[in-house]
């Protein structure tokens, strides 16, 4: 990337983080959310854990933590895509594009924002988490390894958002980018292990790339082996697939003129 | 009922119907959304109903409550929406200019999301038995079912009117949508209260008046008839509407004054 376009990037997330941070209408919701989920599931559902043949080796709150640090990760994605909209609808977007001799610039600008929300997020989840005892059995290798997989889903549901906010470009497809993640993300092993579904969402689970990324990172977070080809293979096809998405949108809208 | 009133609130209730009917980007996710949730709920936490005491038959039959009151929260955000547009509008001016009474207004707004409330009632119930959910009280518990459901679509539905007058703009009431859903999830929604083992959550569950709504409609698919169970939760709703409905008129004096 060459300084222009660094300079580019690091402006346009600048931009979206100070403005992330200084609206309590974006701040609070996305740090509630995550700690509601948290605690709904892990406090409501701990009696899940005494099912026969529940094998995790931490507790239900750690089993939970994970789903949600994930689930988070990328609903600070989509929500980076819906300030994507924004700028696009009001007309900051076109103003961008003239400004950036390489538009693609401005992608990896809105990669920083993702993942400037996803680490506050991030920070908040894991406090609350140790807090009310979360156990941790893996090392300090084993967490970068689950964080790194929470930022690449982080990446991949930003570039599926940009995807859609730059051919709409309007912040009505909001349910378009949320949609879809919402549903991909609880098709996944969310309550129990994986051997514990049944039915549909275990046939759904079984083809769903999510799955490896969930029980790798729940592995990594136990100090079990994981199966990291797997779950690294899965979280990085599917970030260049929906970038490529991401990329054929801006080119979308550089067409139609920001 | 005057003679003016039962002119004026068909009218209202026509066009309220007519409004819902129209728009389906209303209509569908308040049907397909909580379907979506039940299908992954009760397949993804089906190992539930091993666990020792678990009261339901299978994990089925205890969540497929779960969407007639799902059916109420859409009744907030899109009842609420729609007058929200039309004080936005200024229908509700225009309308302030007429003899129109505040509870015709109230009350007429109503038939749409009734109605829509009826067909979800109905449509929940028709996928929940054909996924294998039991229902041991047979008609009556069904005509039982609907008039609970319209009693839970009335009571929410109030909640989205009273907010609409007061806060008069339809991006306030779809805020209150994920305000209800914490309701929703603090609740006995996914596990007995008996088996929910932290005790803060008992606690909050135990007291939720969604969970006493939550007991009645369980009560008509698994257990047999339990009158106490089905009176806790008329009477919730009953609750919701004796206090959001004189809020509803309140709020709707307000605004007409400063129009």
């Amino acid at each position: 990337m060459s300084a222009r376009s660094r300079s580019v990037a690091l402006a346009v997330g600048w931009r979206g983080l100070h403005r992330f941070f200084r609206d309590p209408t974006m701040v609070v919701p996305s740090m509630l959310f995550p700690l509601f989920f948290f605690g709904a599931f892990a406090g409501g559902l701990s009696a899940v854990s005494d099912v026969p043949g529940f094998d995790f080796p931490e507790n239900y709150t750690t089993f939970q933590f994970v789903f949600v640090l994930i689930q988070a990760s990328a609903f600070g994605g989509v929500f980076t895509g819906f300030a994507i909209a924004r700028d696009f609808e009001g007309g900051v977007g076109r103003r961008m594009m003239l400004a950036a001799p390489n538009r693609r610039a401005l992608l990896a600008g809105y990669a920083l924002v993702a993942a400037g929300r996803a680490l506050f997020i991030w920070v908040m989840l894991t406090a609350l988490a140790l807090a009310v005892g979360m156990e941790v059995g893996g090392g300090v290798a084993d967490l970068a390894g689950m964080y790194t997989l929470a930022l690449l889903m982080n990446l991949t549901a930003l570039m599926w958002a940009a995807g859609i906010a730059l051919r709409f470009r309007s912040l009505q497809a909001g349910p378009l980018m949320q949609t879809p993640v919402f549903l991909i993300v609880f098709i996944a092993p969310v309550y129990v292990p994986f051997d514990l579904l049944t039915g549909w969402v275990k046939t759904a689970a079984s083809v769903n790339p999510i799955t490896a990324v969930i029980e790798a990172a729940r592995d990594f977070v136990s100090g079990a082996s994981a199966d990291v080809a797997l779950a690294y293979g899965a979280a990085a096809g599917m970030l260049v697939f929906f970038g490529i998405w991401a990329l054929r949108g801006l080119a979308k809208a550089e067409a139609a003129g920001g | 009922m005057s003679a003016r009133a039962r002119t004026q609130i068909p009218e209202l209730a026509r066009r309220s119907l007519v409004r819902t009917a129209r728009q389906p980007a209303q209509v569908v996710p308040a049907i397909t959304f909580p379907l979506l949730l039940f299908a992954i709920n009760a397949a993804g936490l089906g190992a539930a109903a091993d666990l020792p005491d678990f009261p339901a038959p299978d994990y089925l039959t205890w969540i497929v409550a779960v969407p007639f009151l799902q059916a109420g929260l859409f009744a907030v955000a899109g009842l609420g929406a729609d007058l929200a547009r039309d004080i936005e509008s200024g229908f509700l001016d225009r309308l302030a200019l007429t003899p129109l009474s505040r509870t015709g207004l109230v009350s007429g707004q109503m038939a749409g999301t009734i109605a829509l409330g009826l067909v979800q009632g109905l449509i929940f119930l028709v996928i929940g038995l054909a996924a294998g959910a039991t229902f041991e009280t047979g008609l009556p518990g069904v005509a039982v079912l609907l008039v609970l459901e319209v009693a839970i679509v009335f009571a929410f539905g109030l909640i989205g009117i009273a907010a609409a007058f007061r806060f008069g703009n339809g991006e306030a009431v779809q805020g209150l949508f994920p305000l209800l859903f914490v309701f929703l999830f603090l609740s006995t929604m996914a596990m007995p209260a008996d088996l929910i083992e932290q005790d803060w959550f008992r606690a909050i569950a135990e007291h939720n008046p969604v969970s006493f709504i939550f007991d009645g409609i369980r009560s008509l698919f698994y257990g047999g008839w339990d009158p106490g169970a089905l009176a806790g939760a008329f009477g919730v709703a009953a609750a919701i509407s004796a206090v959001f409905l004189p809020l509803a008129v309140r709020a709707l004096n307000a605004r007409v004054v400063r129009t």
